[in-house]
């Protein structure tokens, strides 16, 4: 029978189905963080119960921690307290922590594929929605709850109905200046924000073929966002490519073994999905959001719409949400002035996202009136942005480049949006008070940030793009 | 064992919450998410929507919690109720609140394992039905409403019900106390069989 990428793993994952309920789940990686995990440790301790494969959990600090001076002690009580209490469960538990000051600390999302633990083929978790990010390489990969922590810390299970499925198809070549991002905000929009509850999408097509592993990622990552359990896309040779090498991915005869497995993780061509979406690229371009939910995207050159272009059932919290805003329907969004640049997140902090945003400020500067915040994933991506001179061309625009964390992307440390200010974001939410309370957000692409940063103002990255003009053009090489 | 009390019959008085897509960063905003204990968070329930400026001091009057018309232990929500991020702080926060039940026509996927996990009973009613409960209630804010986990009934009165769905292996768990935890290590010896 023909079987989805989806279904090969999950069945190979079933320890028992019970009958008229959910399946028991095997899973391969478990990600912890600071915030999501001590009441877990606190169960099992309650419990009287041990981390069971404690070698399958991995832990790092990333919600609550400063992003500079990260060597000094955590000024924040409570933060403190969280990331302390992961360290001291980690110790008693023998669980890899790669905690605040160890090289390879970061997002928990980002951290997970660079160092080659996400591999295709595993089932993975995290108590964090946006464990999504893991499917780039052909994982099930999906957010779970505290208790759900503690389900798999004492079991290295979890009890779980089979979603349903959706595919995806991205056909065609994208156009300049569309970045994996706009795809995905993109795809939101035209889904709405909870269009994908109750699936897990495969993302495919020939558009999706030629991304990086860090595109997809971003893809994968915001698939949450559109309410879909997870993300996935079939591994291929940009995968293994990716992969090889990484400090933990498989070596020598393990690899091939690996890689032979790897190649048979596809969907048959005639397997059945639940939903079938098909987009062509060209219609994709650059987006922003004006709204308060990832799927109230628009085209930057577009304007908000209108209340009678809502649904009727969808008004109320339209006009909510603009209020919320300070933004008016039927207008432009570009050229609305913005307070705060921020660059980060797990869905673009990685060292793509950076080589793309100094290779176009490089010679720039950021409008005066704007404060702009780049935050790496990772301390490997933030070293390697050092050796490539990345943070001197960052800081000579007037950009700060911080220290790794997630940062503004939830407001837990320091780096808060004050309330009414305005926040151009890669990050993955636009939530009333995401960014802190009474902030507002506009998602974006790492480009159209860095574009907005120069002029203080929502810029259109096509306009920048312009060979006829002497504004700079971007290398090809970046869309390839 | 779980700490859970089973859930059986509740009725109850309703507090009527009509916005849509309310997320988990409006149930409880992240800055809040820094306890290392389960307790304590129904304070900080939909906190920027309670206070003004952020001051507990200056209780918003507009917002529902803070008008006293409205009691009850069964929140009923707007479409697509808990969507965002995996934190179960929002269910906590909404059970250490006070609420056994959260009524709505869509519920986030996580939200709604979240909810179950922590014995808090998300209903999901058909949107005519939600829309029945908002005009009942508004014409009426004593209005009480039944939720009968054996019988799967939300009922308004006898002749207004609905029968909603749930999983029958999570509604044995909820009727009798047990959780997945319960479940999950009675089994351990078949997951080291499966390791192998
Ligand atoms: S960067 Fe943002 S979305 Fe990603 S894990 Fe951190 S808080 Fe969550």
């Amino acid at each position: 029978m023909s079987k989805t990428l989806f279904d090969k793993i999950w069945e190979k994952h079933i320890v028992k189905q019970i009958d008229n309920g959910p399946a028991v789940l095997y899973i391969d990686r478990h990600f912890i963080h600071e915030v999501t995990s001590p009441q877990a440790f606190k169960g099992l301790e309650k419990r009287g119960l041990k981390v069971f494969r404690p070698e399958q959990t991995i832990a790092t600090a990333d919600h609550n921690v400063p992003t500079i001076e990260q060597h000094l002690p955590i000024q924040d009580e409570l933060s403190r307290l969280q990331v302390s209490q992961l360290v001291s469960n980690c110790q008693e538990n023998s669980i890899e922590l790669f905690g605040l000051g160890h090289p390879f600390q970061g997002i928990v999302h980002v951290i997970g594929p660079e160092l080659g633990i996400t591999q295709p083929g595993m089932t993975i978790v995290c108590g964090d929605s946006h464990t999504s990010t893991h499917g780039a390489f052909g994982t099930i990969a999906f957010g779970i709850g505290t208790s759900e922590v503690e389900m798999v810390l004492a079991t290295q299970c979890l009890l779980q109905n089979k979603p349903k499925l959706m595919r995806i198809t991205i056909n065609g070549k994208l156009n300049e200046s569309v970045l994996s991002k706009d795809v995905i905000l993109h795809i939101i929009s035209q889904t709405s924000a909870s269009g994908a509850t109750g699936y897990f999408i495969e993302f495919a097509g020939s558009a999706i073929r030629t991304l990086s592993m860090e595109a997809r990622m971003t893809i994968c990552n915001m698939s949450i966002e559109m309410g879909a359990r997870g993300g996935m896309i079939a591994p291929d040779d940009i995968t293994y490519n990716y992969l090889k090498d990484k400090l933990m991915a498989p070596e020598g005869e393990d690899w091939e073994k690996a890689r032979a497995y790897w190649k048979t993780l596809f969907s048959d061509a005639d397997a059945h999905f639940d939903r079938e979406i098909v987009i062509d690229a060209a219609d994709i371009q650059p987006m922003i959001t004006y709204g308060t939910n990832p799927g109230m995207g628009i085209p930057v050159s577009e304007k908000i719409p209108t209340l009678d272009n809502v649904s009727a059932d969808e008004q109320t919290s339209f006009q909510k949400s603009l209020q919320y805003m300070g933004l008016q329907a039927g207008t432009s969004i570009k050229g609305t002035k913005i307070d705060y640049v921020f660059i980060g997140s797990c869905t673009n902090s990685r060292i793509e996202d950076l080589r793309l945003v100094a290779s176009f400020i490089q010679g720039k500067q950021k409008s005066p009136d704007v404060i702009v915040w780049v935050v790496p994933g990772s301390k490997q991506v933030e070293k390697q942005a050092i050796t490539e001179g990345i943070d001197k061309i960052l800081e000579a625009a007037g950009f700060q480049f911080r220290q790794p964390g997630c940062s503004a992307c939830l407001g837990m440390n320091e780096d808060k949006i004050p309330a009414g200010k305005y926040c151009i974001s890669t990050s993955n939410r636009n939530f009333e008070g995401r960014q802190g309370p009474g902030s507002r957000t506009f998602l974006a692409s790492p480009l159209t940030a860095a574009a907005s940063a120069i002029t203080g103002k929502v810029e259109d990255i096509r306009d920048w793009m312009n060979p006829s003009s002497n504004k700079q053009k971007l290398s090809a090489a970046f869309y390839e | 064992m779980s700490n859970h009390q089973a859930i059986q019959i509740i009725k109850s008085t309703v507090v009527p919450l009509p916005a849509e897509n309310i997320d988990t960063d409006q149930i409880i905003p992240a800055r809040f998410l820094k306890a290392t204990t389960r307790d304590g968070f129904g304070k900080n329930l939909f906190r920027d929507w309670r206070y003004k400026g952020d001051d507990e001091n200056q209780p918003n009057p507009d917002f529902i919690l803070n008008n006293a018309t409205y009691k009850g232990n069964i929140l009923v929500a707007g479409k697509n109720f808990g969507c965002g991020s995996s934190r179960e702080h929002a269910a906590w926060a909404i059970k250490d609140y006070g609420f056994q039940v959260v009524v709505s026509s869509f519920f986030a996927d996580i939200f709604s394992n979240n909810a179950l996990n922590n014995f808090l009973l998300p209903v999901r009613v058909s949107d005519a039905f939600l829309e029945k409960i908002f005009n009942r209630v508004n014409e009426n804010p004593a209005q009480e409403i039944t939720v009968d986990l054996a019988t799967q009934t939300i009922s308004i009165d006898e002749q207004t019900n609905e029968i909603f769905e749930i999983n029958p292996y999570k509604k044995e768990c909820l009727l009798n106390g047990f959780d997945d935890i319960d479940y999950l290590l009675n089994m351990l010896n078949e997951i080291e069989t499966f390791e192998k």
